[in-house]
């Protein structure tokens, strides 16, 4: 990237108004290059993400316009056939990721704060490596590990549990980086102003720290959740999709929206492929929803 | 010493312990905290404890070599694995998909720091946010029914140009380790680009200014400004990029035809990485033994990822010593 130019004159631009010389060719031409790559680059960018969502949306769409979509399952519809609704998907992707969330946020809010306002020395450098081998980590792998633990080690069964321990894996590190991104950029003066009226460190962090991250921290949560709620591969190894309702973790197949996107991908039949960009729609919307909603915390509860 | 970029708060001293008194709210706190934290760094270590306790038995029985071997027999008794032409799948895919995003992603990232009009850079930064918003399924099937048939004749021309070439010899499938990378580039465009945003923003506005007045074009001041300095950090994204992208699943295994045929060194084979092995075997985890081979596959899956997180952290280490 940084070999292109050398410049050779010294002439600039400001300088042509007092006389002096001005741009070099090359340079110009340089820069003009540069600026047309650089637009490119953004929308090349563009592309797939206007393509992928026009995709499916102009395959998705019709059935979702049938109320029957949110409000039945698969239950006894072959892929031959017509009709049924995501339901049980939708109700099995939201149980799981908002049980995936009561477990990871706390620790991730807990970790950020320690690398924050208490870490020091190598455990501080340990955790904080951690943190980001974590948020490396494949989904798959967090995936396999909690069926080493859960289905290997104590036999039991493959449930909507099970998948939500291994989302856990996932969401912390996004809660924990965003969470801590915040609470950096809480001014040093806050805490000083605070610990100078003799209020003890806890509750400088819990009264003034997080309040005053509190946004950033709620946009990092629905990001996560967001994230987790697209994941397949923790339910290809621990969630087997089912077409009926069920609203236990702990008991029996849960569906979720990915698998069943899946479950219709095997299916060659016109119901199915329908039902396939229908389910890939409704999961967009709902990752798409929390999203926006993300961001709209983020802008109106802003602490200035 | 927390984050890639810039300095941390943390690090300024000492005057926040000197706060914690030994109040039971303060214990506690710092209990909680220091726990979470813990529970961080033993998160790991479990993950490669259990990882390993499972598979080394089925090592153990491995008659083939695993890191040699092509074979991928754990149905009967007789274990049979190896992952030879597994590595090379997930190997060659990612970086290919490397090539493509990361240049793109820079440019992205400048455009949206450096060029784009003030008040449109947020929007349109939240617009390439969206990329990484869609699930890796939604990339998977739109890659399998939509794009395929578009990367197509761009890798008929490349193989009927560049045939001779092993890399690029000639196609068998239609679900390629070239369409599986291009989706994969796709899916760490977003990544990629918003880290390198976050420290491209960070550029010392003096340092710009400085460049400017020097007389430099735009151009110019990015070259010798902007990029220098987030150069650690597009390291850092393009390791976290990478590191996504040998262990991206669903989307693989949707768009990689499995072939167990001869081993090829084309882009244009099918194949399967770590993942999608994994994936595809999911449903026949009956075993432990056989289930163990498949953890074993996830094991190398973990270290490579471990790894290639490890690198880029020293990476970015290193030069913050010499920045400072």
């Amino acid at each position: 990237m940084s070999t292109v130019t050398s410049s050779t004159e010294p002439g600039a631009m400001p300088n042509v108004a007092a006389g002096l010389s001005g741009l070099s060719r090359g340079r110009s031409v340089t820069n003009s290059v540069m600026t047309v790559v650089v637009y490119a680059a953004f929308l090349l960018a563009l592309v797939p993400l206007a393509w992928i969502l026009w995709t499916v949306l102009s395959r998705g769409y019709t059935l979702l316009l049938d109320q029957n979509w949110w409000l039945t399952s698969q239950r006894g519809i072959t892929p031959r056939r017509v009709g049924g609704g995501a339901y049980h998907a939708i109700l099995g992707t939201l149980v799981q990721a908002a049980v995936c969330a009561l477990i990871a946020v706390p620790i991730a809010v807990f970790t950020a704060i320690y690398l924050v306002e208490y870490g020091r020395g190598k455990l501080a450098r340990a955790v904080s490596f951690m943190v980001d081998i974590l948020t490396g980590i494949p989904s798959i792998v967090a995936a396999l590990f909690i069926y080493a633990v859960w289905v290997t080690t104590f036999g039991l069964q493959r449930v909507g549990f099970a998948v939500s321990l291994a989302l856990v894996m996932l969401m912390i590190p996004v809660v924990v980086r965003s969470t801590e991104e915040m609470l950096k950029l809480v001014p040093n003066e806050l805490r000083e102003a605070s610990y100078a009226l003799g209020v003890p460190k806890w509750k400088t962090i819990a009264r003034i720290v997080i309040p005053t991250a509190l946004s950033g921290i709620i946009t990092g949560v629905l990001l996560g959740l967001a994230r987790v709620m697209g994941e397949t591969a923790p339910l290809l190894i621990l969630g087997p999709y089912s077409a009926s309702i069920n609203t236990s973790l702990v008991d029996g197949p849960m569906a979720a929206l990915p698998t069943m996107i899946k479950d219709n991908f095997g299916q060659a039949l016109q119901p199915a492929t329908d039902r396939l960009w229908a389910s890939a729609l409704t999961l967009i919307l709902l990752v798409l929803l929390l999203n926006g909603a993300g961001r709209v915390v983020a802008r109106f509860s802003a602490v200035r | 010493m927390t984050s890639i970029t810039g300095h941390s708060e943390a690090d300024a001293g000492p005057s926040g312990d000197m706060a914690a008194t030994g109040r039971v709210g303060d214990r506690v706190f710092s209990g909680l905290a220091t726990g979470s934290g813990v529970f961080v760094v033993t998160l790991i270590g479990l993950v490669a404890a259990f990882l390993l306790a499972q598979a080394v038995p089925s090592l153990m029985d491995n008659k083939a070599g695993f890191l040699t071997s092509r074979e991928w027999q754990v149905s009967a008794g007789d274990l049979r694995f190896g992952i030879a032409d597994l590595l090379w799948v997930t190997v060659i895919s990612s970086i290919i998909a490397m090539a493509i995003a990361v240049p793109i992603a820079i440019g992205v990232a400048l455009f949206l720091t450096q060029y784009a009009p003030r008040r449109l850079a947020r929007p349109f930064a939240s617009l390439i946010d969206l990329l990484a918003a869609v699930p890796s399924i939604v990339y998977g099937i739109w890659g399998y029914f939509v794009l395929r048939d578009f990367v197509q004749p761009v890798q008929r021309f490349v193989e009927s140009a560049l045939g001779w070439f092993p890399l690029f010899a000639p196609l068998t499938v239609s679900g390629t380790i070239f369409l599986a990378s291009i989706v994969l580039a796709i899916m760490i465009l977003p990544i990629i680009t918003a880290i390198s945003r976050e420290v491209f923003d960070q550029t010392p506005a003096a340092h710009k200014e400085a460049a400017l007045a020097l007389g430099a074009t735009r151009w110019e001041m990015v070259r010798t400004a902007v990029l220098p300095f987030g150069k650690p950090g597009v390291i850092s994204a393009s390791m976290l990029g990478l590191g996504r992208a040998l262990g991206e699943t669903i989307a693989v295994t949707l768009l990689l035809s499995v072939t167990r045929g001869a081993f090829s060194w084309s882009a244009f084979a099918g194949g399967e990485t770590f993942a999608s092995r994994i994936a595809n075997g999911s449903s026949e985890f009956d075993t432990p033994l056989k289930t163990g081979a498949y953890i074993a596959a996830g094991l190398v899956l973990f270290l490579l990822t471990f790894a290639v997180n490890a690198v880029a952290r020293i990476v970015i280490e290193r030069r913050k010593a010499f920045s400072e």
